[in-house]
């Protein structure tokens, strides 16, 4: 048992070594063609001879835009589980807080009435998400163990309550004409409109390329070392001079502000924000994607988030023995997790060092038996 | 003085596990506290660290009292410590480990120096240094933490138990090591069970019993002292 496991385990690793092996250019141009897939993704012309992969129940296109928003979110939350080890529960919470700031600052239904520009609040959606995470994290990171799990499990859920009952909030009324992002074809009609969800999905992948980048910069920076040495051991990265309590304040936050970007996007795609869009399930599956895929690794929350999102729209619409799959969605999927717990539980594109933690820890478990 | 504890309790919740200890350290000097398992040593230096904070007393560092100080910016002043058992980053390599020793340094010449130095120290690590942290055996992964603390070039150095865990030959070299570390003008705090080895190499040393500082002298009273034989020593 424990050989074959350990097969599986291992087979991955030459995978990763012919990567990294290969030449630059070749490792480019793959990028490359890689992103280039990702753009022509949602024009029929395109997907149409890609055989099972557009959505058989679902606009195809609209379901890559929700596929495109997941993959940020993972992303962002890839920097607070993955990066500092911080085991954040309620990360859906910060997406409510970006989209509601759109909703209430641009919406007629808003009782504030500002009707400001969509443009104009993402900055300020961006901002007041980072700011919740501060405020969140300033008393709660201090402290060691579960607290941060608890707390932002709460937060989600008081976000969720306050839409749901708030009349503020507008429950499942909703707020609606939300405005969509600027910008004009040549003939004067919007880029963004109601119909085509193309130019959103475009816009979101143009915005994960960008944070893909700042983040990997990031993480080959000072910041990144200090956030793995404090996932590897706090004390031990503390008594290396880490101000520990700085740097997980910095990656929850940031973390934060990315799913406030998240928010706002959807929100101005949506043109409609109701209580309905933030379930305390969304925040888990987020996080079991970024597990999934490979926690501590960007490819690998790209990977989780992108898979998770898609293969749950994707059910939709297949039967089996007079079931529609998505029904069972959450079924399907817990199984699938709960298989690679026992054969990867690095994860589907595990970070390398993650690797070698996990291994570190079953010896000490092998040790403790 | 470089280091002076005065009257330092400490709690773990409702557990005192340090009763108002007192001790100093002087520049150049090796120091030893030795004691027998769960008499507090660690929690000592956890206590100077800055890992755990003080319930009660004062500890100055250079004169300056540093008892309320964060743990991070305790290294930035100079001290540094190498922590019991494995302290070491798993998932880094031995030299990420090593650079990471020197996380608050930003003179690239002198922690080029610095690392030359340590591979000098430890050629296992100069073998060894692309390899995981994790995957490297106990006694290598203790010369790692002895010299990734090197690496912070720490006016006083704390060391944790140095040779727990490795062979006995392995135990000599490294004890050489920490005299030859102190040579070239480090200052040493050392935490240890191996009485005997510390006793002959430190210059003044405490013995700690269920939190309290019970005895101290130099390293060769302390050596010939008949209680601390019989407890210590292992020799009636
Ligand atoms: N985190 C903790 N919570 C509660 N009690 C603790 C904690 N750490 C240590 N203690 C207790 O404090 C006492 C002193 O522990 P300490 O680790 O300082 O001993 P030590 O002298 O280093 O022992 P050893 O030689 O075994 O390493 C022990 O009784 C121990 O059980
Ligand atoms: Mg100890």
């Amino acid at each position: 048992m424990t050989t074959v496991l350990e097969r599986v385990r291992s087979g991955r690793e030459a995978a990763g070594e012919r990567w990294r092996g290969a030449p630059r250019w070749v490792r480019w141009a793959l990028l490359a063609a890689v992103i280039a897939f990702f753009y022509a993704l949602p024009n029929r012309e395109f997907y149409q001879y890609l055989g099972p992969i557009p959505t058989p129940g679902a606009n195809f296109t609209q379901v890559l835009f929700t596929v495109s928003i997941y993959v940020l979110l993972a992303v962002g939350l890839n920097i607070v589980v993955g990066f500092a080890g911080l085991l954040d529960l309620g990360y859906f919470g910060f997406f409510a807080v970006g989209a509601y700031t759109v909703a209430v600052l641009t919406s007629p239904s808003s009782n504030v009435k500002t009707l400001w520009p969509w443009l104009l609040v993402v900055p300020l959606a961006i901002g007041l998400t980072m700011l919740s995470g501060v405020m969140l994290g300033t008393p709660t990171l201090r402290l060691r163990g579960d607290y941060l799990a608890i707390v932002t499990l709460g937060f989600a859920e008081m976000i969720r309550i306050a839409a749901v009952s708030s009349e503020f909030l507008k429950g499942q009324r909703g707020f609606n004409q939300i405005p969509h992002p600027p910008g004009k074809y040549a003939d004067g009609k919007p880029f963004f409109g109601v119909l085509d969800a193309r130019p959103y999905y475009w816009l979101v992948l143009t915005l994960i390329i960008l944070v893909v980048i700042g983040v990997r910069n990031l993480t080959h920076s000072r910041v990144g070392r200090a956030w793995i040495s404090i996932r590897e051991d706090e004390d031990a990265a503390q008594l290396m001079g880490v101000p520990t309590f700085k740097f997980k304040l910095w990656a929850f936050a940031s973390g934060a502000a990315i799913a406030g970007l998240a928010g706002a996007l959807f929100a101005g795609k949506q043109n409609f924000v109701n209580s309905q869009n933030f379930e305390l399930l969304n925040s888990i599956i987020i996080l079991a994607a970024v597990i999934f895929g490979g926690s501590g690794n960007i490819v690998g929350a790209i990977v989780g988030g992108g898979l998770v999102a898609y293969m749950i729209e994707r059910f939709r619409g297949i039967e089996l023995f007079g079931v529609e799959l998505y029904e069972y969605r959450f079924l399907i999927f817990g199984l699938v997790l709960v298989v690679m717990m026992i054969f990867r539980p690095e994860g589907l594109i595990p970070n390398r060092r993650r690797a070698a933690e996990f291994k570190d820890r079953r010896k000490e478990v092998i040790v403790g038996e | 003085m470089l280091l002076e504890i005065d009257d330092v309790s400490l709690l773990y919740g409702r557990i005192q596990a340090l009763h108002g200890i007192s001790l100093t350290v002087a520049e150049g000097e090796i120091v030893a506290l030795i004691g027998a398992n769960g008499a507090g040593k660690s929690t000592t230096m956890r206590a100077i660290s800055g890992i755990r904070p003080i319930a009660s007393g004062r500890i100055r560092f250079e004169g300056e009292d540093i008892s309320k100080l964060r743990a991070d910016l305790r290294v930035r002043r100079g001290l540094c410590q190498a922590p019991e058992g494995r302290g070491i980053f798993p998932g880094m390599s031995v030299l990420e480990n090593l650079d990471m020793g020197a996380y608050t340094r930003r003179d690239r010449a002198g922690i080029a120096q610095d690392l030359s130095r340590v591979l000098d120290l430890f050629p296992r690590l100069a073998e060894r240094s692309k390899q995981a942290g994790g995957t490297l055996s106990g006694g290598e992964q203790q010369m790692l933490a002895v010299g990734r603390a090197l690496m912070s070039r720490p006016k006083l150095l704390l060391l944790d138990e140095p040779s727990m865990g490795l062979a006995p030959m392995l135990i000599q070299q490294i004890f050489d090591i920490i005299k030859e570390i102190n040579e070239q003008g480090t200052t040493i705090l050392l935490v240890e069970q191996n009485a005997q080895q510390a006793l002959a190499r430190a210059h003044r040393a405490y013995v700690l019993e269920t939190g309290r500082i019970v005895k101290s002298g130099t390293g060769a009273e302390l050596l010939h002292d008949p209680a601390v034989k019989e407890a210590y020593l292992g020799v009636a």
